[in-house]
């Protein structure tokens, strides 16, 4: 059980508290059969919470400050990662992280955005926010996997792109543009997989790809709904119908066609059982990348320009 | 995130910067009070000042295109309101409601035409329209654009204004980003020149997609041109915002667009510029 409890998992672990004081008192007393009761009690009570969250309880998931985030997952999936930096024309992102690694056999670039875990590794990550050099030195790594021959794979996970002073200097709008004109045209694979938050152009930066995955809990639209809400409603106060209205889970975004696949997570969220949801998500890009090697590039190029080219919903010829 | 939340605030407010009502206008920056046959006659560009009013594709498409060769496309596409979003007001009744008001069908117009006789495809924003948003209609009808200057072999001119992607679409908005984006590599892939106007304002999602991927990015003077708007910025970094930021004289400077053109010369740079890459 970990530390940090939400709101919607407190009679979880009440319940669970409980049991663990009956356990205690089990030496004198002979309730085994009262504890058993109350753990298939907690077991129902686990299903039926997690299998009815709400829109914005996903969310809270989502940001749920011991959720696995890109280095955890890379840590979990791979081998022999060997970290690259920066982008050759300002600086080293740490909001922003990629190299090559071994996944499964497959040599891949991995990239993705990176959170802190602590005020102090946040402040190092920017909080997973990144500046225009973390979308440089991405779209330098996957030039080189070009080059090379490798597949990418970018894990998403930010709260959005940095919006300081400095960022909009160094263009964060040309750095993200930039990106997906490179990333529609890049010829090798690109398995996007969103793991946590996928906030907006700032996710999308490391976005464009032939399979986009997505997490059981993750979130991906075009705004955070407390954003939403304090525009749409004028006031903080909406952010659960707002998250209602954006229809932003993995299986709202599988049903909009964005996403392709849902990788499942353990009851209660990927931070429950790390490994299991790495060993999910790596099952899962190992099968896209290869049937997707079988493409030739011209094709997969052609093919991932449709893909985004079908997204949008109008009426009229 | 936040990068939406100052340039939505402008969608919000869009009534007040509109091109105004009466036979008299007050200049927004100098004061001046400006005749409107005489504002016209300027191009909407304050005579004083020199003080850019914000205009829509109609007017544009007049100050841009020779008489009588602009042919509209596209023309009926409507979103289809895929998320049945509602707000306070239902997305579908804002759709209606600001037709109605604006005679618009969506945030951008499409079609060919000539500019002193060289042949181009255009699409230009209206920020009339839920603040120029972009949802799936304006994704699709820049993808078509794109699609058609190919077909043709014509240069593609997008003239931008817009608050960014369109919250009402949700995810489906921000994919048109990259539907966008993607598009305009075949262009390149032809040969073909893509000529970007950015106007004011241009921020959030359009920024960050075909706005800033111009072969040659050209801003109005004065033009507020972001990703996050100023109110973001300044919220996050919790400090005063540098003298002229985000303006296009900023954007100059920092290296993102080729040059300011003053909407008056703005047709004569656009004949040089075709005529230099047709010789
Ligand atoms: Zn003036």
């Amino acid at each position: 059980m970990g530390k940090q409890t939400l709101e919607f998992e407190k009679p979880i672990i009440e319940l669970e508290q409980k049991i663990d004081e009956m356990r205690k008192l089990s030496d004198q007393l002979d309730i085994a059969d009262e504890i058993a009761k109350l753990e298939s009690r907690v077991n129902e009570l686990r299903t039926n919470v997690y299998s009815n969250l709400s829109r914005w309880q996903r969310v809270q998931l989502a940001r749920h400050p011991e959720r696995p985030y890109s280095l955890d997952y890379i840590g979990l999936m791979t081998t022999d990662f060997m970290e690259l930096h920066g982008d050759r024309y300002f600086g080293d992102d740490h909001a922003v992280v990629g190299g090559l690694a071994k996944l499964g056999e497959e040599t891949v670039m991995v990239i993705g955005q990176q959170k802190g875990r602590d005020t102090k590794s946040n402040i190092y990550r920017n909080f997973g926010m990144p500046n225009p050099e973390g979308y440089r030195k991405a779209l330098r790594l996957m030039k080189l996997a070009e080059k090379f021959g490798k597949p990418v794979v970018t894990l998403l996970d930010t709260p959005g792109a940095y919006p300081g002073i400095e960022a909009e200097e160094r263009g964060q709008a040309e750095a993200i543009a930039r990106n997906l004109f490179e990333m529609a045209q890049l010829r090798v694979p690109i398995v996007v997989a969103i793991i946590g938050e996928g906030a907006s152009g700032g996710a999308l930066g490391l976005g464009v790809g032939d399979r986009i995955l997505m997490l059981e809990n993750a979130w991906y639209s075009v705004i955070a709904p407390e954003s939403c809400s304090s525009i749409l409603w004028r006031s903080w106060d909406y952010k659960e119908q707002a998250a209602e209205a954006l229809k932003l889970t993995a299986e709202d975004l599988l049903r909009q066609k964005i996403v392709d696949r849902i990788i499942p997570e353990p009851l209660g969220g990927a931070h429950k059982d790390p490994n299991f949801a790495a060993q999910a998500l790596k099952k899962a890009l190992l099968e896209e990348i290869t049937s997707l090697s079988k493409v030739k590039p011209d094709k997969l190029v052609d093919n991932r320009i449709a893909k985004f080219g079908a997204m949008g919903s109008y009426s009229g010829k | 995130m936040s990068w939406f939340k100052r340039s939505t605030k402008n969608i919000i407010s869009s009534e007040k910067k509109d091109l105004p009502e009466g036979s008299w206008v007050k200049c927004e920056k100098c004061g001046e009070m400006l005749h409107k046959s005489q504002l016209e006659d300027n191009m909407w560009t304050c005579n004083k000042c020199d003080y850019h009013f914000r205009i829509g594709s109609k007017e544009y498409i007049e100050i841009l295109i020779d008489r009588k060769t602009f042919k509209e496309t596209d023309k009926s596409l409507r979103s289809n309101d895929p998320l049945k979003f509602v707000d306070t007001k239902s997305y579908k009744v804002r759709l209606a409601e600001v037709e109605k008001k604006t005679g618009l069908t969506d945030a951008i117009r499409t079609g060919t035409g000539e500019i002193n006789g060289h042949k181009v495809v255009l699409g230009c924003m209206d920020f009339q329209f839920i603040g120029g948003s972009m949802g799936s209609v304006v994704g699709e009808k820049v993808a078509r654009a794109v699609d058609r200057a190919v077909k043709l072999k014509l240069p593609l001119i997008l003239i931008s204004q817009s608050g960014g992607a369109r919250m009402m679409e949700a995810a489906i908005s921000l994919m048109q980003l990259a539907k966008t984006s993607a598009r305009l590599t075949r262009l390149h892939k032809a040969g073909l020149p893509f000529i970007s106007i950015l106007t004011d304002p241009t921020t959030g999602g359009v920024t960050a997609s075909f706005a800033m991927l111009g072969d040659f990015n050209i801003a109005e003077p004065g033009a507020l041109i972001a990703f996050a708007g100023p109110r973001v910025v300044k919220q996050a970094v919790g400090k005063d915002l540098p003298e002229g930021f985000q303006k296009s004289e900023f954007l100059l400077d920092k290296g993102f667009v080729d040059m300011i053109v003053h909407r008056k010369e703005l047709k004569g740079k656009m004949t040089q510029l075709l005529g230099l890459l047709e010789s």
